[in-house]
Order: structure tokens, then sequence, then C-alpha cells
């Protein structure tokens, strides 16, 4: 986040308190010539920015003359300003993710129901429907992709060396002590920025209770206090003398260097993570395997796949034109079929698509791969930071999980912690 | 002859404000007033007002009284560590990087060699903002891929200078300190070319040393300048926010005022009221800084 963007950040925030009516009377009014959609972009990086360039143009190239108008905002900035985007004068469509991260936004009222778009859609499995849908039932998202985590490594080293994926927590432990032994650091580990590690946290809890358990946790439910919740602190613990020292201080590029570099054996992160450090040349070379077993009963069911996608803004004022409203709703019409996720996906293949639609035989074997994984999973978790409250997991989650990785110790009164801090944020509304 | 101009002034002092002069008086008072209002009293009435509410920044405003302040002095762990964190930044540009500056601008006043450069050089870092410098830190400090574990050899287990909390607030410091320094020397700098040779000539005839005539001559009629740099110095500690940012957000041993403001408010998370609560006491804090020392300050002005 540059310094201006925080800036901008900080005076919309500061007029948003001291000058409201004064905010509202400039927005523009409904107006546009119903053909022209603006579209707000957080795909700030090149790569991903391109790809959904083509995807429009394609779009625009087939669409009876409607056009796109792309306002791209960098990544982080995107998400730490959606609050006063979303209130105060945004695109008529934009880019967001699925889940409880999508669902608070639909809850303040904020999002364009597409129950009626949905009832056309094809091709997209339940569970991403489930994952479109608020708390009330109607849907607001249009996915397009997903990205799903696991233990990513080379397959090169794990020939060389005759080591085996693991299926159990038992046999990680085992090869990451092996590994050590072969003078590698067996486990790439970084939270620098805050989020990497919350992907550890997640599948170890989904391993050790599951689902439906992580599910409540996330939604302020259950208490931190848990024995169960401790368990998953304790099970990280035993992995922590495998991981890389040093990760606070780490981002998810080198912590993937490290293991494009044979450092590290395994890492966990999502697929485009090690895909955007690995050359060109060594893409074949990545290779994962799903987070380990922990507890038979729910073996490995849950896999942990993000999902971006597409929302209507109930506050552009463009979208009150009704012919406004039907261009963006064709667009995310386009945007759901199989064809547009082949488009994009030609340019980025880090991600794999939503729809059973597309095509997935230009896929590489790794994105095969992933797809086999997503379509066998038996439910599908959007990761921490988009599975609750944007208020809890940003202020409450990420000191804690950075403290439990310097100091591991104390989990009792990490946990307390926690507690306390929920109780006030779950209760703030 | 005199009589008319006489009369003249009478008039003219009788109608001093025209509508014309009242028209210009308005605009350029009632302007600056009224920005003023708009733009610092009113966002700062406003947080405070905003502190005693619990307010997602899209619902209901909610009248919580003072459990903003409970939570903030109990419930939230990175509190009192950013509180302590802003006093050592405060200690640390007050007591180290602001003195050095002062030396350093006596050295290259005194004209050592190669002066012009010393001074560009040191000045250099001053034009980069903090978040640069944050950058920069970054480079050279990083763990795995920064200059500095490079240079030292530091390799087996080398030192993770950003991400060890008990580490990184130093380092950032220091950094931090790297650009202070040379923003006080440039105003030592100009502050010392104004002091009148002949009260050291005259301090000399009388016998003073070097050390005795900077304490007892120079450094007092540098008063002006010393208020501004305190003051400078102050609220450079107080507001410290890019660099920290740009490094980790502000998380993990860096905490500061500033950023949990930032993170509370400006973020996904939009706990306004709580945040507005940590800006209140940061602005607390600011203030009594600020006046106490201004007050001081003033205070000796009038005595001496």
């Amino acid at each position: 986040m540059s310094r201006r963007s925080l800036l901008r950040g900080a005076a919309v925030g500061a007029g948003a308190v001291a000058l409201p009516a004064l905010l509202t009377a400039c927005g523009s009014g409904p107006g546009g010539d119903g053909k022209t959609i603006t579209l707000g972009s957080n795909s700030s990086d090149p790569v991903p920015k391109k790809a959904f360039a083509d995807a429009f143009a394609a779009y625009e190239a087939q669409s009876d003359g409607r056009k796109v108008k792309v306002n791209t905002v960098d990544h982080n900035t995107f998400q730490e300003n959606i609050n006063r985007y979303l209130q105060g004068r945004p695109d008529d469509v934009f880019m967001w993710f699925a889940g409880y991260r999508m669902q608070f936004f639909a809850e303040k009222g904020l999002l364009h129901d597409i129950s009626d778009n949905w009832q056309d859609y094809k091709g997209f499995s339940a569970a991403l429907k489930a994952q479109s849908t608020g708390a009330d039932g109607k849907q607001y998202l249009t996915p397009y992709y997903y990205y799903p985590w696991a233990v990513f490594h080379r397959k090169s080293l794990f020939a060389d060396r005759g080591y085996q994926a693991p299926r159990t927590l038992d046999e990680y432990v085992a090869l990451a002590e092996q590994m050590k032994k072969d003078k590698l650091d067996p486990i790439a580990f970084c939270d620098k920025d805050g989020w990497p590690a919350m992907g550890t946290f997640d599948y170890i809890d989904m391993r050790t209770n599951g689902y439906e358990f992580h599910k409540s946790l996330m939604a302020g439910e259950v208490a931190w206090t848990d024995k169960r919740v401790r368990e998953v602190f304790d099970t990280w613990r035993r992995l922590l003398p495998y991981c890389q020292p040093g990760a606070n201080g780490r981002t998810w590029q080198e912590a993937a260097n490290s293991l494009q570099k044979k450092e590290a054996g395994m890492a966990v992160l999502g697929l485009p993570h090690p895909g955007a450090q690995f050359p060109k040349g060594e893409q074949g070379d990545i290779d994962f395997f799903p987070f380990p077993e922990i507890n038979p009963e729910h073996g490995q069911d849950a896999v942990e796949a993000p999902i971006d996608g597409f929302l209507l803004a109930k506050k552009s004022k463009n979208l009150t034109n009704g012919k406004s409203l039907e261009s963006a709703k064709g667009l995310l019409k386009w945007l759901a079929t199989g064809k547009a996720e082949d488009i994009y996906l030609k340019s980025d293949p880090n991600n794999i698509a939503v729809s059973d639609q597309a095509d997935i035989s230009t896929y590489s074997p790794l994105q095969k791969k992933a797809v086999e994984l997503v379509s066998g999973a038996k439910q599908i978790s959007q990761f921490l930071d988009r599975d609750t409250r944007p208020d809890f997991s940003s202020t409450v989650m990420i000191p804690a999980i950075q403290k439990f990785i310097s100091d591991p110790d104390d989990v009792d009164g990490l946990v307390n912690d926690i507690e306390r801090q929920k109780k006030t944020v779950f209760a703030a509304d | 002859m005199s009589f008319i101009p006489a009369r003249r002034t009478g008039r003219r002092v009788s109608r001093r404000f025209t509508g014309r002069d009242l028209a210009v008086l308005a605009v350029l008072l009632g302007i600056p007033v009224l920005l003023d209002i708009a733009v610092v009293w009113g966002p700062t009435l406003a947080s405070v007002a905003l502190s005693f509410t619990g307010w997602d920044g899209i619902g209901d405003i909610k009248w919580v009284g003072t459990q903003n302040y409970e939570n903030l002095f109990n419930n939230y762990p990175q509190f009192w560590p950013a509180a302590r964190h802003n006093l050592l930044w405060l200690a640390f540009l007050g007591l180290v990087a602001t003195p050095f500056g002062l030396l350093l601008a006596v050295l290259i006043d005194r004209g050592v060699r190669f002066s012009r450069f010393y001074q560009s050089t040191l000045y250099m870092p001053v034009v980069l903002s903090l978040a640069v410098v944050g950058f920069i830190a970054q480079l050279v400090f990083s763990r795995d891929q920064g200059a500095l574990n490079a240079v030292i050899g530091d390799t087996g287990s080398p030192t993770d200078w950003l991400g060890d909390p008990d580490l990184n607030i130093w380092m950032v410091m220091l950094a931090a300190a790297w650009r202070h320094t040379g923003y006080v020397m440039i105003l030592y700098l100009a502050g010392l070319k104004a002091v009148d040779p002949s009260l050291k000539e005259a301090a000399a005839i009388d016998g003073a040393g070097e050390t005795q005539t900077f304490f007892r001559i120079v450094l007092p009629t540098l008063r002006p300048v010393n208020v501004i740099v305190g003051v400078i110095t102050v609220i450079e500690s107080l507001r410290a926010f890019d660099i920290v940012y740009a490094v980790n957000h502000g998380r993990n041993g860096l905490e500061l005022l500033s950023v949990l403001v930032t993170d509370n408010i400006i973020g996904e998370a939009s706990r306004i009221g709580f945040g507005s609560a940590i800006a209140v006491v940061l602005l607390v804090v600011s203030l009594g800084f600020v006046v106490t020392y201004l007050v001081q300050e003033l205070r000796g002005e009038k005595n001496r």
C-alpha cells in the first residue's frame, strides 16, 4: 500500500466522518449510455491484469456494442478501502471474494441480489453456490476461479532423494525429520504479511476437528479456549521445529523462493504462490500433495480453495438505470461461462476455473491435479480471513498467529487473549 | 496645511473598516478559520465523540460509553506495546538522533574537510519519504536476502533483524534516525550560520574553551532553533508510521499507536469507534508532550 493511497484512504475516512453530506452531494447522478459498464478491479499484478483484459476484450467483441471500463486499484489498497468504496461511488461490477467476507457486505445491503442470474448459471457445483450465497439465501457472487491450498514441493527433489508424499501427519513428520537430516529446511514458512500462516492453521484445524467445527469457530460460535482449539496449536507446535525459522520476517515470495532453490523441501501455500516464483522452465517441476490426515474421522475431506468472483455494487448510481443493470448482469452471465474462464486462464495458468464446462484439456498437469483435488473435496473452505469477520481476522488473528510463531509455548495465554478480543469484536453488532 | 492631513487621518481612523475591508477580512480570515474548523477541529472532535460509540462505518452509530477504552486497556494485547514503542521512539530520537544531528552540524559548521560532501550526503535521506526508507531498510535487514547478513557473513543461522520482535524495533528506529539526523543537522546548520561570530570571539578572548563556548554561548543563542527541533522531534516520533507500515504493517514487535489506529479504521476491519479511542489516546499523549515542551521553552524565554 502506497503512502498516497493510504492518505487518500485517510482523507476519505476523515471525510466520511466529518462531511458525509458533502460526499453524497458530489456523487454523479444516474446516467451512462446503458452500454458502458464500469468495473472495479483489484488485479493489479501484471499477469492477472492482462488475463482479465483479455477476458473483457473477448466479452466486448461478442457483445452487442457493450464496453467494459476497468478501474484497477492496487490489490491491498482495494481490500483495505472496500468498506468506503462500496458506500461511496463504487463501480457497477467489482471483484471480490466468496464466503463470509462477501456475506458481510450482503448483510449490510451493499450488494445487488443476482439470484435471477444464478437460475441460468450452469456448470457450478453445490459447494460453489453455497459460497456465493448470502445469509439470506440469495446469491450475490458470480464465481470465476479458485486456487486450492496444498503442500507444495519440487518433483525433482522428491525423486532425487526418494521422498514419498506423506498421507498422515506421522508420515509428514517422519519425512520432515528425514529432510532435516539431509540438511534441508523441511517446511518453507512465512508470515510477514500476516496471512500466509493462516492456511496452515485452517488445515490443521479442519483435519483435527472437521470443517463444521472450523466453520463455527470462524463464525464466533465456539470458544477459542475450547480444548479442540488448543489441540490445533499443540499439533502446530509439533511441526514448528521443522519450519524455517524467522517466519515473521519472511514474505511468501521469499518462502516460495527457498522452495524453488531447493533449500526447503515443502511449503503450505496456494496454487499461484510457487507458480509466481518458479521460472518458466521449472514450472513443470512443481508438485503438491493434500495436507496430511490428522484425525481419520475427517480424513482429507476439506480443501482450502479461495474463490474469487464478480459482484454488483448496490450503491452504483449507474445501476439504477435498468439498461445498465441489464448490461452488468449480462457481463456476469458471460463471465460465468466456461469459455470466459478459459480465456482468462490461458494467460494466468496459476488458478483453475470454477465451471465444469471450462476446457481442462489445455491445463498443465499441475492444474489438472488441482481440479481433481477440488472436485474430490467434501467441503471447500475459503481461508481464515475470508471465513470470518474482517475486523476479527485482521485485528485479532494476524497478531495472534504471529505471536504464536515467535512464542509457541504460551498457548493458554494466546487462546485466552483471542477469546477475550473475539467477544468484544463479535459483540460489536 | 497641516490641518488637512490630520483631518484626513482622523477620518481614516473612523472609517477603518470599509465594506471592502470587511469583505477582504472575512475572506482572508474567515476561510482559513472555516477550513481549520472543518479539517482540523471537526475531525478531532468527531474522533473524540466517535470514541464513545461502536460503529462499523456502515450501520447505525451506537453509544457505548467508555467501553472502547476499557477494551483498549484490558483486552487489546497490542496497545501497551504500541504505547511503549512510541515512547521508546521519542526517547531514541530525542536522546540519540537529535544530539547526533547537532554534533554533525557543529562539526560541519567548523569546516571539516569535504564538509559540503558530508552535508549533502547526510541530508540525502531527508528527501526520501519514511516509506521509502522502510523499503531500503528491508533490503538491508532482510534475513534471507538482506545486504547486512551477507556483508557480515551471517549465513549459518542468520539474524532475523526485522522478524525478531526483540530486535526489529531497534533496526527500524535506526533507519528512522538515519533520516531524522540529517533533518536536525540541516536545521542546526542554518541556525549556526546565524550565530554572530563576534560572540564566539568575545568568549575566546575571555578565555572560554571550545566546549564552554559551545554550551554557554552558542547553544543558548540557538534557542529558537532548539524549540523548532524539539517540537519536530516530538511530533516525528509520535506520528511515526510509514516506516513500520512499509516493513511489516506495524505488527510483530513494531506496533505503534498510529498503526493501531489505521488497522482499526482504514482497513477492512472498520472498527471506527475503537480506532477513534486509540486516536484519542495518541492525541492526548502528543498534546501532553508538545504543550509541556512549548510551555517550558516559552517560560524559559521570558525568564531569560
